[in-house]
């Protein structure tokens, strides 16, 4: 009896773990370090700076939300909540040296619902990339982006 | 005293004065019209549904606070759909299919079509989900909600158009 005592009290706390993770939304943006966020307006000076410093931007969001307004000069990878979007994120920064500066971004829901940037950012992490920021878009791109004036490109 | 009690009612004249201005029938915009096809195949005409209040939604299956939002969203539609309400959802997914999963999931009891981005610029620009416009009977959009709706205002919002003729 004493043997089944260890498994039954890894069985709880894995259960209680697993709880907490999704009640208190580990999987989501807001579970992302915050070292490894970058604001609107740090964002902004880094684009109005000399395009040698610039970062490799890539929205992970939706197709249909980026044709209508995206950062200017962003690439399209696709919603990284999806297997096929992580995929196509991988691919696109496999050849990429470790220490590229890259910046993720999506602003389709409020941060804490955003079910894109975080699973990108364990991607890019899981490979070893080392200088990774996520662009943190409290409310959404509309809002915090376009609303405020930022440059705006739109279409592919 | 006096001045206080003067620059007190300056301040309600002029706070009611914008508040009435918003909300004044001639004021409101004409909701743009657009056709498009509903998850079944046929077209949707926006313009179809004069004489209705519409509560035009636009969603996507991967937005958490629209799963949130769909089954309130079934229940209005359910408790006013015989006073005049029609709830119209626009999806913004990339493609159909996970639309198609979800209206079943949800026992969505209203119509939805798949939205596009030249229907977001039609409204200003869709650039984060969910978004919802209500519509007067006579097609003017009343009031835009940003990020999850207080259901119990928007109910109050409805209820009131819907005693509008």
């Amino acid at each position: 009896m004493k043997s089944v005592i260890p498994f039954v009290r890894a069985f709880v706390i894995a259960t209680i773990a697993a709880f907490l993770c999704t009640s208190v939304g580990w999987s989501q943006a807001s579970s992302i370090p915050a070292a490894r966020l970058i604001n609107i307006e740090d964002l902004v000076k880094i684009l109005q700076g000399p395009d040698s410093g610039k970062p490799l931007m890539i929205d992970v969001g939706s197709h249909v939300l980026f044709t209508q307004a995206h950062i200017p000069g962003s690439e399209y990878i696709g919603p990284a909540a999806s297997e096929p979007g992580l995929q196509a994120l991988r691919k696109r920064v496999e050849s990429l040296p470790r220490n590229k500066s890259i910046i993720l971004y999506c602003g389709c829901c409020p941060w804490s619902h955003c079910p894109n940037v975080k699973p990108a950012y364990d991607a890019l992490a899981a490979m070893g990339f080392t200088n990774v920021k996520v662009l943190y878009i409290a409310n959404n791109f509309g809002t915090d982006w376009v609303d405020k004036g930022y440059p705006v490109a739109k279409g592919d | 005293m006096r001045r206080a009690v003067l620059t007190g009612i300056v301040v309600i004249v002029v706070v009611a004065a914008f508040y009435l201005k918003g909300n004044h029938p001639q004021e409101r915009r004409l909701a743009p019209d657009f056709t498009l096809p509903q998850l079944g195949g046929q077209g949707l005409r926006l313009s179809s549904y004069r004489g209705k209040v519409v509560l035009l939604d636009f969603w996507a299956t991967w937005c958490d606070p629209c799963r949130e939002e769909t089954p309130h969203l079934v229940e209005l539609q359910q408790k006013y759909g015989d006073q005049g309400l029609q709830i119209i959802g626009v999806s913004m997914d990339d493609a159909p299919e996970p639309a198609h999963g979800f209206y079943q999931q949800f026992h969505m009891n209203y119509p939805v079509v798949m939205g596009n981005a030249n229907t977001g610029e039609l409204y200003g620009g869709i650039l984060g989900l969910p978004i919802a416009f209500l519509i007067t009977r006579d097609g003017r959009i009343y009031s835009k909600k940003i990020g999850a709706t207080d259901m119990t205002a928007l109910e109050r919002e409805i209820k009131n158009l819907l005693q509008e003729r």
